[in-house]
């Protein structure tokens, strides 16, 4: 796990301010930026996989099912998949706090 | 729109993803898209040099990288000199052995703040000279990570903080710079428009412009809900739009030959494309003909120069 | 002992800089840079020198296809003066804040307005705080020699600074002097191929360049001032190893005639050899004067300079550059190097030499006579542009 930048020593930091691990902000999580979040109503999905390219934070992925799912660790909740989605099988709603 | 029906399905592409979720671009950020699909066309053999700019920021906060592949940020308006140095080292470093000799694509990526304006020297200068490099120019109209001020690539009557809508004037007063006619003229092997709401269409363009021998622009439209004051949900329907009005045409301009990506026998109506969005909303009746003369007439020469004029 | 050759100074140094299997010369036309980068071009015409070497945009552009290269493995070569510094400038901040070795060599040249294409060392003043590994040299020898110093120190992997090798325009690049070259085999051993540390290749991707929030800039800023200033040892150590080589040893301060000096002037770049000239003849008159040249200007020589200096009665600064509204540039910083001592010499400032006019021996022993005469009237806080007509 990488440390959050308030926690680095100077010591620690690599030669150049490098960063070593490839891809590593996928650790941060910007799911908790939303305020919708989209839920798929199965029977109406195609799987065409348009929720899946045009989201512009790569939130959609293929379950065992075949069916592309957000991840709502990263999802931010913008409604772009819900408007794309040719049969309307996403909606987005009011992300319910947890409890 | 696309010559390789092969690809024509969503889903054909790779499902590897070289820019990673947990970017901190703002929610339904199209300039986001874009690069995640340009990632995706590449694939891991590439080295980018990326501009400063929205992409840069949300991208690369210390000590955290949404880059799956080598990337390196240096300054604001050097980014094509930058790549001249990453291309041409590569070059001598397989020649002399020091590294083994494969391909590797060199790309370079700047907003239109960093292309049009204060990288147009640094551009042109790598163009001029020839390095076999890609330079995608992701446009999102403004100078959008300083707080949406005008550039050169900012439409006519777009409101931004430094055109803004006002008792005297009306927003941006000069019509956008023609960046791909630019790359056009300094002669390059290839010359293309893209948007991220027709992907397959974007992922093909830039494929065939990274295996291009020379230097290749690719200028693709950026749709900014923050910035141009659209809802985040409509970002895709926008990028539409903006081609189907004819604003932002899809076309190629390979050696010099003109070809549209997608020609359309009636345009839609200018207003369908500004009535959604915040920065257009002071737009009078007179504006909006003028936009939509200027547009049409614009689109007309380039139907002419791509051998389809009436 | 290698071949030795009289050669304009710019030709020595792009000699150098072939012997030293450069990679990647980016170039750009500027007075009195001009001659190396000429001459490169036509090495590797000629097929003498395998490289990159290619004429970019701007200045700004020159050193920023430098930091792409740098950045992908490759040993580059760059050099400007003046204007083109000024411009260059942003990216001279960011090369040494990335730890990406490489080498500039400035032609030193004033900077306009007005414009002049003639030489001090208002330029490279204007990028002191850049965090370069910077040297100044006094003649066309340590030119030459300074190219393969540079690049093994810079190169080095508890080092990884870019460095900058100071030349007075014209006064220097454009004169033939006796230059002995190395021979080629020394210098491989001296010199191995670029290794480094971090690299941008799909095989190990990393990202550079990141930007730094608050929270975390503090960190890295030290980790660089950290570097910088103990690079010291490994820079001792390199020239040692050079001299070794050549029998040429080079010193962070070099004193002349200083050991039982009560005035000393102290210079940087080719001031220093006609101040020395000006030394002997003030020696030969009995007077206790001796001279300081200061070779190493980043990191700073602290204890360098104080061992040589501290002793003396009155320290006689000559400048080549203004720091306009304030004094001159190395007298403020030798000030405030010696100023945590008790015991030190009165300091006396002059600006000399800007933009080119000549100054003669008998120049320096004018000043040291109107310095050692105002240091004895009181005046502590002595700085004047010396020959200024009205």
């Amino acid at each position: 796990m990488t440390k959050p930048e308030s926690e680095w020593t100077w010591k620690e930091l690599p030669v150049g301010n490098v960063i070593l691990e490839p891809g590593n902000a996928s650790q941060y999580r910007t799911g908790d930026w939303k305020t919708l979040k989209p839920v798929l109503k199965k029977e109406l999905c195609i799987h065409c996989g348009l929720c899946y390219i045009f989201c512009p934070d790569m939130a959609y992925s293929l379950n065992e099912e075949n069916y592309f799912i957000a991840d709502l660790f990263y999802c931010k909740g913008c409604g772009i998949c819900a408007k794309e989605c040719p049969t309307g099988a996403i909606t987005m709603v009011l992300e319910e706090e947890e409890k | 729109m696309t010559e390789n029906l092969n690809v024509f399905a969503v889903r054909t592409l790779t499902q590897k993803e070289y820019f990673t979720p947990g970017h901190r671009s703002c929610q339904g950020c199209a300039e986001a898209l874009a690069v995640r699909l340009v990632a995706k066309a590449l694939g891991g053999n590439v080295i980018i040099a990326n501009a400063t700019g929205c992409m840069e920021i949300v991208s690369s906060p210390l000590p955290y990288t949404a880059w799956r592949v080598p990337w390196f940020h240096v300054a604001f308006e050097n980014t094509a000199a930058v790549a001249s140095g990453i291309e041409s080292a590569l070059k001598v470093l397989m020649r002399k052995g020091r590294i083994p000799r494969k391909k590797i694509v060199t790309l370079a990526m700047g907003g239109d703040g960093g292309t049009a304006d204060i990288g147009l020297q640094a551009l042109s200068g790598a163009l001029e000279r020839g390095h076999n490099f890609l330079y995608v120019c992701t446009d999102n109209e403004a100078y959008m990570n300083t707080g949406i001020q005008r550039s050169s690539s900012t439409p006519f009557g777009a409101s931004t903080t430094t055109s803004p809508v006002g008792r005297v004037q009306m927003g941006q007063i000069t019509w956008k710079k023609n960046m791909p006619a630019i790359a056009a003229a300094h002669n390059i092997p290839y010359v293309a428009t893209a948007c991220p709401s027709y992907p397959i269409d974007l992922v093909q363009k830039v494929k065939k412009a990274a295996d291009i021998e020379g230097p290749a622009y690719v200028h693709i439209l950026s749709v900014c809900p923050t910035g141009w004051r659209s809802a985040p949900e409509l970002s895709i329907r926008l990028g539409r739009l903006a081609v189907e009005t004819g604003i932002f045409p899809l076309y190629e301009v390979e050696k010099g030959q003109y070809r549209l990506s997608i020609d359309f026998p009636k345009l839609k109506s200018i207003k369908d494309y500004t009535k959604l969005q915040g920065r257009f909303r002071h737009l009078t009746d007179e504006m909006i003909e003028e936009i939509e003369t200027r547009v049409h007439k614009e689109y007309e020469q380039l139907r002419a120069k791509a051998g389809k004029g009436s | 002992m290698g071949k030795r050759i009289g050669m304009e100074v710019s030709i020595a140094a792009a000699e150098a800089v072939k012997q030293a299997n450069v990679d990647l010369i980016s170039a750009y036309p500027i007075t009195p840079q001009t001659h190396i980068v000429e001459h490169l071009s036509e090495l590797v015409a000629n097929g003498d020198l395998d490289a990159e070497f290619f004429c970019v945009e701007s200045e700004h552009s020159a050193l920023s296809v430098c930091v792409g290269a740098a950045a992908t493995g490759a040993r580059t070569f760059t050099c400007t003066s003046s204007q083109g510094l000024a411009l260059m400038s942003e990216i001279t901040y960011i090369a040494s804040g990335l730890r990406l070795p490489m080498l500039m060599i400035i032609s030193n040249r004033t900077i306009s307005a007005p414009l002049s294409i003639w030489n001090d060392h208002s330029d490279t003043m204007s990028i002191r705080d850049c965090g370069w590994i910077q040297f100044f040299v006094e003649n066309g020898q340590e030119v030459y020699d300074h190219v393969f110093v540079s690049y093994r120190l810079g190169e080095d992997k508890n080092v990884l600074f870019p460095v900058i090798i100071n030349m007075d325009g014209f006064i220097l690049s454009h004169v033939i002097e006796p230059i002995e070259l190395i021979e080629q085999e020394k210098i491989d051993q001296f010199l191995p191929p670029y290794q480094p540390v971090h690299q941008l290749h799909p095989d190990h991707p990393v990202t550079m360049g990141a930007f730094a929030l608050p929270a975390i800039f503090a960190e890295t800023k030290k980790a660089q001032e950290e570097a910088l200033r103990s690079s010291m040892p490994k820079i001792i150590e390199t020239w040692k190893a050079f001299g070794d080589m050549t029998g040429r040893y080079y010193h962070p301060v070099e004193t002349y005639k200083t050991e039982d000096a009560d005035t000393l002037l102290l210079t940087m770049g080719s001031f220093g050899e006609t101040a020395s000239v000006a030394v002997d003849k003030m020696r030969e008159e009995g007077r206790s004067v001796g001279l300081v040249k200061i070779r190493l200007w980043r990191p700073f020589p602290f204890d360098d300079l104080k061992q040589a200096t501290l002793h003396a009665k009155r320290l006689v600064v000559i400048d080549r550059a203004i720091s306009v509204g304030a004094c001159g540039p190395v007298a403020s910083e030798v000030k405030a190097a010696l100023y945590g001592n008790d015991r030190r010499p009165s300091v006396y400032n002059f600006v000399a030499g800007i933009s080119g006019r000549d100054v003669t021996p008998s120049d320096f022993i004018k000043m040291v006579d109107k310095a050692e005469l105002e240091i004895e009237e009181g005046n502590r806080e002595g700085y004047e542009i010396y020959g200024v007509r009205g």
